[in-house]
């Protein structure tokens, strides 16, 4: 389902599964937060959650980013700039928010 | 043997075009090298607004501006438009007839466009309360993230339209493939800046 070379109709039902896979996750999102259910801190933890999980599904089904089959510079190109990603934000938040705090 | 393996991210010709999926490679990967900066530019947006989210300075706040519903439809059409964009890649890849594949184009075109009437309108009714981006920190970083996501989603409905103008004057060359993989990607890579700003932004400043 992955090589290059799948059938037609694997590749359309790839299509079609990560579609299914990424409404059901944006309405749960959704529904989370319209309908609130739990407290505000694990409605966000829920939405954060399923925010992830539908960036992966994304990345699986529509840009067909493979942990085992993809072009190993792909790979580390996704890893690096995550790395550079996780860097910059969390780095950033501590610095500013302690620089606010200093500051109020 | 190395068309047994998979080039670039998105979708891969394969054997339906050997000769342009011998090539795309190196094409795709540098234009993966573009979006993955592009990431972290939105990745440092985030971080601002994510600082500044207090900073209202006694104007408008998230919870008095953002409109749920309107977000949520948003994300819908965005998320379809990524599939009709799936359906395009497939379209062209399997040589499917000339107009299947534009009309899939023009349809994945229709929703972007209707992305961004939604957004703007969001925008004008904020402008409307007095949230411009001059108002406080917080509404400037907003602006400066959402608004480069909807620049990008116009510069990608531009793109789409030049691409039909290719493939109905150009054809189906290895060039115009080659543009359809990177816009696809530059489409999809989008969309997931959106969840991200859906989630973060919208659904986060609307927590109760």
């Amino acid at each position: 389902m992955s090589g290059p070379n799948p059938s037609k109709v694997d590749e359309v039902r790839r299509y079609l599964i990560g579609y299914v896979l990424a409404l059901a996750l944006t309405c749960a999102a959704f529904s989370a937060v319209y309908w609130p259910s739990f407290a505000a801190s694990t409605t966000l933890a829920i939405v954060f959650a399923m925010a992830l999980v539908q960036m992966a599904v994304h990345l699986y089904f529509f840009l067909h980013i493979n942990l085992k089959k993809s072009r190993r510079e792909d790979l580390q190109l996704i890893l690096f700039s995550a790395l550079i990603v996780i860097l910059l934000v969390s780095g950033g938040l501590v610095v500013l928010f302690n620089l606010r705090d200093r500051m109020m | 043997m190395s068309r047994s393996e998979v080039k670039h991210p998105g979708i891969n010709l394969g054997d339906a075009d050997a000769p342009t999926y011998e090539e795309a490679g190196d094409n795709v990967f540098g234009f993966w090298v573009f979006l993955m900066s592009d990431v972290v530019i939105f990745a440092l947006l985030f971080t601002t607004y994510g600082v500044m989210l207090v900073a209202t300075v006694g104007g408008p706040t998230p919870a008095s501006e953002y409109k749920i519903v309107p977000a949520f439809l948003e994300t819908l059409i965005l998320l379809t438009s990524s599939f009709t964009f799936g359906m395009v890649s497939l379209a062209m890849k399997h040589a499917a007839p000339r107009a299947q594949l534009l009309g899939w184009m023009a349809l994945t075109l229709v929703l972007g466009l209707a992305f961004l009437g939604m957004e703007l309108r969001d925008f004008a009714i904020m402008f409307g309360d007095g949230a411009y981006p001059t108002r406080s920190g917080y509404l400037s970083s907003f602006f400066a993230l959402v608004s480069l996501h909807g620049i990008h989603v116009f510069f990608g409905c531009l793109w789409i339209l030049v691409m039909m103008v290719q493939v109905m004057t150009l054809g189906l060359d290895a060039r115009v493939k080659i543009n359809i993989l990177r816009l696809g990607l530059f489409w999809h890579v989008l969309d997931v800046v959106w969840i991200a700003i859906f989630s973060v932004v919208y659904l986060q400043g609307l927590i109760r």
